[in-house]
This record gives structure tokens, sequence and C-alpha cells, in this order.
């Protein structure tokens, strides 16, 4: 048994079977997307207790008693995470097939680090690929959300 | 001019054929006339837009929504755009060549100024109010003295839209315009997108669905010699596999089933390669040896070649590129006994259907067009032609295995990369000659490369990679080359944008097709530019002036000018002293199809073990700005896609098999890899808005080349621009 986005997550699936499989399959999830099978490409990325993993290749039995948290249980549209708000208002995506896995990946990142530089959020989301070339534009939605959800601390 | 090879049909979709006797109208107007086609107002508070035009992130469904809110006068969220189906809306042919907003905006222009034009007589007739007296404003009519004359909704009730525009309603003058250039809505596909619900193809869940994979041989024209495989053991309950000629399908209730059985025949399916792909050490050879055909799709000027003028030649190499989607190809069809029904990221939905209907023609469950029902959903950037159609055809093959159940098929990456068509590879000569004075007066362009577009819909055979596989085989067309008056195809931007007075364009069209190649972002342009451009730096270098100052003695346009002279004033680079030995500056520009938008270039690198590039300014002008973040984010992405291109990319292969079947063989720009990009953009309201999808390709990699030989002193002429091309340049001018 595992946690995803709050809810426990009981499967008969295979031990062996790759947690994204069971995430889009069992759970109808559509933020973490099938990109390469191979954990090369960051498409699927979801957080386990709190850290980026691609979920393509990772089988379940290494998630037991660990808490998932994919695009979706980072926030909704009534409660959205800052991030979101940030990547719609930069429009910071083309296609937008990426930026599932790279949303969840920045918000680890700013989990860590608040205030990351330039330098520090390319270097995060460097195992990301991103082929319309949008990595600028989320560059700086991470630097807004950053700095949203400093202003917005009490 | 001699025109590029034509397909043996009538080709659709290269353009609009505006020479077929009827009253001219705006781009796909004039083939899609009525309005009903393109809007409804059955909602009250929303205007419907139907496009035949597909969302492929280039944020076209944003753009259109602008268009329409601009020439209405309604709020942009009362616009909604709906995606192309074959059900409704206009036919468009393809969502390529950067025609988009030209095509769908212009007829959609057109469309709603009639209808403002009907909205606003209605009001008259009702109210007495004289038209020019009458106002609109977030879709209400009102009278000077601010009467209210009703709304879109309430005046055009019981109007009958299903009629052909008139063509005489004026769209909105510039002056009067007040969202194009300035409003930036958010874009209408995004909020779907970060807060992970069902919008691409791939999160589409059917009632009853099963999942399909295919299997296909390493290399084109592979032929199956195993079915059955030995041992594969007996299939699960629901689980089906089947075999037709070599095109294998494995069908199963759920997807991670159809994964085990298509991974358990893929260790046993044996196969016979057709013939051995080229030589991949020496493709420039290869691609002047192979059988072709030769035209000459352009010239200008009869005056022979001086004996006596200094003449310069140089050679340029592209290697065949991926498409490389981030998402897998993927379709979804259903098979009712009577109705065939299929949801596809296909650029051109009609053009698929026509293919399907060759592809099956002759079958016992052969439908006709009228029972095939194509709907677009989104799927990942495809930047031309990709899996896209050949997945749909798989699935429609399925759903025909599976009847009553939607079939959906998704392709692993190494499909993706391996199967899906490729940007061919590319081999460019050119000479010039100068005379005394240092013009140009002579410039011949020579190409070898395979045509660059095999999409459904243009041959008598269909395009479809499983008909070729199938029992009932029918070989795949040749690629082919637009007509250079719809922007061309390997030989597009082939001309130079100088004045020239002789210049001849020769293109060998390649008459085989080892490696399957189509429309890939820009076509030729990106050969093409790339050698030019990196052409006038060596000319201008060996004459020991200036290369923005040679450019301009030999451009009259003065929009290009203006690119040049903008870039060259935004960038913070261009004369600036380098810090350092490893720093290199460039310049490049083009005129996207020599009919496009212009787009000039400076870029910056910094050459180490591997070329980095650091900044890259761009000027361009579209004509009228609709969506200038849409312009913005096209022009960045473009630049930085071209970098990757530029400094990374090239399909590798062994004479059996394309080896670069994954990220770590077919490796892309990463973010720490990314250029700071910087666009500038000219807004010409009174001039057509002209498509930026892909004005920025060619002129970003000349300029880098340009770049890397301002940091280096030596000229590099192949792509990619990797170490080792680098190193093998550096040695060869040693």
């Amino acid at each position: 048994m595992f946690h995803v986005n709050g809810q426990p997550c009981r499967t008969d699936a295979d031990e062996q079977t790759p947690l994204l499989s069971v995430l889009r399959d069992e759970l109808a999830l559509s933020g973490p997307k099938f990109g390469c099978g191979e954990g090369e490409c960051g498409a699927c990325v979801v957080l386990v207790d709190g850290e980026p993993q691609a979920s393509c290749n990772l089988p379940i039995w290494s998630v037991q008693g660990k808490k998932v948290v994919t695009l979706e249980g980072l926030g909704t549209p009534e409660r959205p995470h800052a991030l979101q708000t940030a990547f719609i208002d930069e429009r910071a995506a083309q296609c937008g097939y990426c930026v599932a896995g790279i949303i969840t990946a920045a918000a680890a990142l700013l989990a860590h680090n608040p205030n990351p530089s330039r330098d520090e959020i390319a270097q995060a989301l460097d195992k990301h690929l991103c082929r319309c070339g949008a990595h600028n534009r989320m560059i700086r939605a991470a630097q807004r959300a950053a700095a949203a959800m400093q202003s917005n601390k009490p | 001019m001699t025109a590029a090879a034509t397909p043996p049909s009538a080709p659709r979709g290269f353009g609009v054929n505006r020479d077929d006797g009827r009253a001219r109208l705006p781009g796909s107007l004039h083939t899609n006339r009525r309005i009903a086609q393109w809007l409804a107002f059955d909602v009250p508070g929303v205007v419907k837009v139907y496009t035949g035009k597909a969302e492929l992130g280039q944020g076209v469904l944003t753009t259109l929504q602008l268009v329409v809110a601009e020439e209405l006068d309604v709020p942009i969220d009362a616009v909604r755009v709906l995606s192309a189906s074959t059900a409704r809306g206009p036919d468009e042919g393809m969502t390529s060549g950067s025609l988009s907003v030209q095509d769908s905006g212009g007829a959609l222009r057109q469309a709603c100024a009639e209808v403002r034009a009907i909205a606003l007589r209605t009001a008259a007739e009702l109210s007495g109010v004289p038209i020019e007296r009458i106002e609109v404003s977030d879709g209400r009519l009102h009278s000077a003295d601010a009467r209210n004359l009703g709304d879109y909704w309430s005046l055009l009730e019981g109007i009958d839209l299903d009629i052909e525009c008139s063509g005489v309603a004026n769209p909105k003058a510039p002056e009067a315009r007040r969202l194009f250039g300035r409003a930036r809505p958010a874009r209408v596909d995004l909020a779907d997108k970060v807060f992970g619900r069902a919008r691409f193809i791939h999160d589409l869940r059917l009632p009853n669905m099963l999942h399909g994979r295919v299997l296909r041989g390493p290399v084109l024209g592979a032929k199956l010699v195993n079915w059955p495989p030995p041992a594969l053991g007996t299939l699960r309950e629901g689980v089906r596999c089947w075999a037709d000629g070599s095109f294998v399908a494995v069908v199963a209730p759920r997807e991670r089933e159809a994964d085990a059985v298509a991974e358990r025949l893929h260790k046993r399916l044996q196969w016979r390669a057709a013939e051995a792909l080229p030589d991949a050490r020496d493709l420039p050879a290869f691609l002047s040896s192979a059988s072709h055909e030769t035209t000459v799709p352009a010239q200008r000027g009869e005056t022979p070649w001086p004996a006596d003028a200094r003449r310069f030649e140089a050679e340029y190499f592209k290697p065949y590129l991926a498409h490389a989607s981030i998402g897998t190809s993927c379709a979804i069809a259903q098979w009712d006994g009577a109705t065939l029904e299929l949801w596809t990221h296909s650029q051109g939905i009609h053009n698929l259907r026509d293919d399907l209907v060759l592809a099956l023609a002759g079958e016992p469950s052969s439908p006709a067009k009228e029972t095939i029902v194509i709907h677009h959903v989104e799927g990942a950037g495809c930047y031309g032609h990709n899996g896209a159609d050949d997945v749909a055809f798989d699935a429609v093959l399925m759903a025909l295995h599976c009847k009553g159940h939607p079939v959906r098929v998704l392709w692993s990456r190494a499909d993706e990369l391996t199967h899906s068509p490729l940007g061919g590879a590319q081999r460019v000569a050119l000479t010039a000659c100068i005379d005394a004075q240092g013009q140009l007066t002579h410039w011949q362009h020579e190409l070898w490369a395979n045509g660059s577009s095999s999409r459904p819909g243009r041959a008598k055979v269909p395009a479809l990679l499983a008909a070729s596989e199938r029992a009932r085989a029918s070989t795949l067309p040749l690629s082919i080359n637009p007509p250079l008056a719809n922007g061309g195809g390997a030989e597009r931007n082939a001309v130079p944008g100088y004045a020239v007075p002789n210049v001849k364009i020769i293109n060998h069209r390649l008459t085989v097709m080892p490696l399957r190649t189509s429309a890939l972002r820009s076509l030729g342009a990106f050969a093409n530019v790339f050698a030019i451009e990196s052409f006038v730096d060596e000319i201008a270098q060996a004459l020991n002036e200036d290369a923005l100052a040679f450019r301009k003695r030999h451009i009259e346009d003065p929009r290009a000018l203006a690119v040049l002279d903008a870039v060259v004033e935004r960038s913070a680079w261009w004369r600036s002293a380098k810090p350092g030995d490893d720093i290199g500056h460039g310049l490049a520009w083009a005129r996207y199809k020599n009919g496009g938008a212009w787009c000039a270039v400076i870029a910056r690198v910094q050459v180490g073990a591997a070329v980095r590039v650091t900044h890259l300014d761009l000027a361009v002008d579209v004509g009228t700005v609709v969506d200038l973040d849409g312009v913005v984010n096209q022009i960045e992405g473009g630049a930085i896609q071209a970098t990757s291109w530029a400094l990374k990319e090239q399909v590798t292969f062994e004479r059996d098999a394309i080896t670069s079947a994954g990220w770590d063989s077919y490796p892309i720009l990463r973010f720490t890899e990314v250029p700071e990009v910087r666009v500038h953009v000219i807004d010409r309201p009174t001039e057509p808005t002209l498509g930026a999808g892909e004005a920025a390709q060619g002129p970003v990699a000349a300029a880098i080349a340009n770049a890397v030989h301002d940091a280096l002193g030596v000229r590099v002429r192949t792509l990619p621009l990797s170490a080792d091309t680098i190193t093998r340049a550096v040695n060869a001018s040693q």
C-alpha cells in the first residue's frame, strides 16, 4: 500500500509494474505522462516522499509505504500551486506535454530552495526534456512562483 | 521557372487554389465559403469557432480566439475555438507551412466581418438607428447615445448563417483594433495541461477501450520471417495478437498486458531486411550518387559566368534529423460495423481520411469516406510529419479486428525515433562570383536531398506506414517537394535574399528513399539558409569586409534591412569587444519561404570542448501581429530547437538498423545548455499577418556557425556543430 495525493492506493498489480501504469490506468490520472519508458525524459516525474522520480520505470514495490504526489496533488484550479499559476501567467509552454513533470520537479526544488537562481533551476530541471524550446519561459515561471511564495509567507 | 515534380493526382493541402473561377475569398474561406462552417451563435454569450487547423502547441487556438474577439468585439473568453473534426467545420488541408494565421485567421476575419455586418444591419432595421451610428462592444450593439440595440445572439436568432460569404464586408481597419498586438489572454489549452486534466489524446479514455501495440521490423521494408513465433506461450483471455504480412498487432484489455505481450513478441520475432541503409559515414557521397531527378526550380539572368572573375565555392551538409516528439504517437479508433470513428493528433484529418479510404479500398470491411469520422485531439508537439498518421492507421487496422471496441494504440519511444518519418539529409553546393567592385554577379545553389513531404492525401497510394507492411502491401510514396510557389520543399529558401543578377537553383530530388523522410519544421530552409548565410560570411571575410555591410549592400528589400538593423541595434554583442578568444559572434537572416516572415539573428557562442550557445538575439517581422507573446514564443522555441538541431542532432544508423532509438542515442538540448533568447518583434499593422513558426530555424543555425568561425577561425560546413565535426574541420584546415 502507498499513498497517492493523500489517498491510500491498493492495487493487485504485480510488484514489478511501473508506478506510472498504476497512476494512469488504475487511478485514471492524466498529469504524469508516458514519454519514453526508460526514465530519460522526465514527462512522468512524480514526487515520492517529496523527491522527484521518474515513474515510468519505477516498480511499485519500491514505493510501498511511501507518499506519491502527482501534478494533480500539487494544486487545483480552486487552490493552485504557485507554479501552476505562474506557468499559466508566463505562458510557459508550447505543446505542454513536458510541463507536468517539470512543474512537479520544480515544486520539489522550491520546497528545498525557496529562492533559486536561474542556474539552480536549470540544474534541477536538467533531466527533463522539452522539445518545443519553452525552457526559458519555464525558468521564468519558476522564479515568478518562488517570488509569489516568498511574498505570501506570513 | 521550372516547377518541381508534382504527384500524379491533384495535390491537396499545399495551398488554397484561388484560380478556380470563383470570387476570391481570404484564406481557407475560399474553399469553405459558408459562414456556418466557421461560426455558430447557438449558445447565448458564446461564439463557437470551428477551425480546420490543429493545435500543435503553436498556440493557434488562442490566436484564432483573438482574431474572432477582435473582429466581432466580443469578450475574449466568450470565444470558444473547437478542434478540427471531419464531422463539422472547414476542410483546411494540413496544419503546416506556418500558414494557420493566414488560412484560418484570414477566413475567420472575413467571416466575422460578415456576421458583424449582418448584426449591424438587423439592429438598424429593428431600431431605425442608422448603421454608421451603431457601435459594438462586449458583444452588444448600441447606438451612439448608448441605447441598447441587442447582442449578437438575440440579433442573429432566426437568421440562417448557412450562407455563402459575400466577401463584401470589410474587416476592421488597423486603427480600430483594440486587441491585436496588445492582448495577452491565457492560452486556451494551458490550464488543462498545468492542472493535469485530460487534454491530450493520450488522456482520452473511452468505455470498453482496448490497448494496442505494433511490432515492426528494424528498417523500412523489412519482412517478418517467423509467424507464429516459437514459444510465445498462452495468452491471457481477451489478449489477441496477429500478423498481417509484416504488420504485427497486439490488443489487450489492459495497457500493461499489451506491453508485456509486445515485449515477449519483440524478443522472438525475426526480420529480413530488404535493402541495406546507406553508409552513414559518407552521406554526402550517398546523396550525390543515389538515383535522382533533376529540376531547375528557379533561375534568373542569363549572363554567362565570367572566366576571369573571382569565384567562390563551398559545400555544406545537414544530416537526417528526427522530429523527436516528447510524447509518442497515439490514436484511438472504433468500428461499429457501420461507422469508423477516429481520434488523432494528425496535422491533416481530411488528408488522413483520403488515405484511409485508399488504404482500405477493396477490402471486406472497407469503409466509405462518408462513414469515416475523424476528430483532432491534441498530441505532443510534432514539428512536422511524425508518426501521428501512421499510428492512426495502426489503430484503424486493430479496430476493424475488434468490432465495437475503441482501440487505443501508443507507439514506443523507439518507434517514435525510428519509424516516424525523418527530416531528410541534404547536401548543398554553392558557387558564386563577384565583379571587380566586389558585387555578387552570379550565384548557383545545387542541392541533393529526398523530397520534403510524404504526407497523406497527396498520392495515388497511401502514405501510411502499415500500408507498406501488410500482406496486401503497397509501396510508400516517395517524398515530393511542394511547388516553389507554395514555398518549395528541399529547395525552400534556396533562392538567396540578395540582389544577384544571375541565379540558378538546381534540385536533385532522390528517387530512392532508404530512410523514410517527410516534412520536418521549415523543410529545406534549415539546410539552405545555413549554407547561404555561412557562404555569405565566407565571401565577406575573403573580401575583408564586415559581414553586415556586405549583406546590406546586396539587399534591396527594406523589411529585410529593417530586421537586420533591429537585431544589430538590440544585440549587446555585435561589434562589442570579446572578453576572450573562446567567444564568437555570428549574424544571419532570411525571409522564410522568400515570401513569409523576416528573421535576423545574432548568436554568441563559447567554444570549449563543445560549442555552447550562450545568447541569441532575434528580430522578426511577421506583418500584423495578432498575439505578440505567441509570436515571441514561436520564435524563441524555434530558435532553441534550431540550436539543438545545429549543435547536437543527427539520426545514426548502421546498414541494417537506425541506432538512434532512445534519448541517450538521440540527445537534444537540455535546460543547462539553453541560451538566453531575446526576441524583438517589428509590428506592421497595415501588412498581412505571416506565420512565425518556422522563420528562426535556418538563420539560427547559420548565425551559430558564423559565431563558431568567429571564435575559432575555422569554418565548419557540416552539421551538427559537434566536437567531432569541429575537430575534423580544424584538422582539415591545418
